[in-house]
């Protein structure tokens, strides 16, 4: 199934691009995610534990599930203020 | 009135958004860009934001403040892009029907907008830029113009 990936600042930066498509298998969950990912931009697997997975615009836990059509957001960590 | 904008905030209008008969305390907090973050000089900041996200974010916990200090009135505007120093950064208006609650309340929603708003600060200084609070961050500080 196809879900929106979204990078923001410095995961932005280490992903190289914005935003991107990607395909995972039906009923994978944020944590298959994290390590496709971290596979296909190892500069954001070194900032994994800072980096925290939002989904449909809420923090998500590595156990919450995708749908079709997710938006999935990564959050480094935030320094608003 | 909970936004993010690119221009410089209007402070007044965020006061006069929390404005009722029923307040006795308006507490109006600005959060600005100091030139020192340590030992590195400042030359200006760059926010971005997850902007819908950034915003539901900024709601849920207006609506939480709120109710928890029993407050009148929040508002809360966050520039994004380029600024310069001394610029707000943020400003945060409350209003309640005695001043503790608001001044609690301010203290309250700006450690959790800290904590839980997807907005970033990078900061550029002689001779680098750096996105605060990240790995590659060599003062490791979270902080920044509205830190302690």
């Amino acid at each position: 199934m196809r879900i929106q990936v979204l990078y923001f600042a410095s995961a932005r930066e280490a992903a190289g691009v914005g935003a991107e498509a990607i395909d995972v298998p039906e009923g994978a969950r944020v944590g298959a995610l994290r390590a496709l990912l971290g596979g296909r931009h190892p500069r954001l697997a070194a900032a994994w534990p800072t980096t925290r997975f939002a989904v449909g615009e809420r923090f998500a836990a590595d156990d919450d599930p995708l749908e079709t059509g997710a938006v999935v957001a990564l959050i480094p960590p935030v320094s608003g203020g | 009135m909970i936004a993010l904008t690119e221009a410089p905030i209007d402070d007044a209008a965020l006061r006069r958004a929390v404005e009722t008969p029923a307040a006795g305390a308006v507490v109006v907090f600005h959060g600005t860009v100091r030139e020192q973050t340590r030992d590195r000089r400042v030359l200006f900041l760059e926010y971005e934001a997850y902007p819908a996200m950034a915003l539901a974010q900024l709601r849920r916990l207006a609506d939480e403040v709120r109710a928890a200090h029993g407050l009148t009135g929040l508002a809360c505007v966050h520039r994004l892009g380029r600024l310069e120093l001394g610029e707000a950064a943020v400003v945060l208006a409350v209003s309640s029907p005695h001043r503790q609650a608001a001044l609690d309340a301010v203290g309250d929603f700006i450690a959790r907008l800290k904590r839980d708003v997807p907005i970033w600060k990078k900061e550029h200084f002689e001779g680098g830029a750096v996105w605060v609070g990240t790995p590659s961050d060599p003062q490791g500080e979270r902080g920044g113009p509205t830190s302690p």
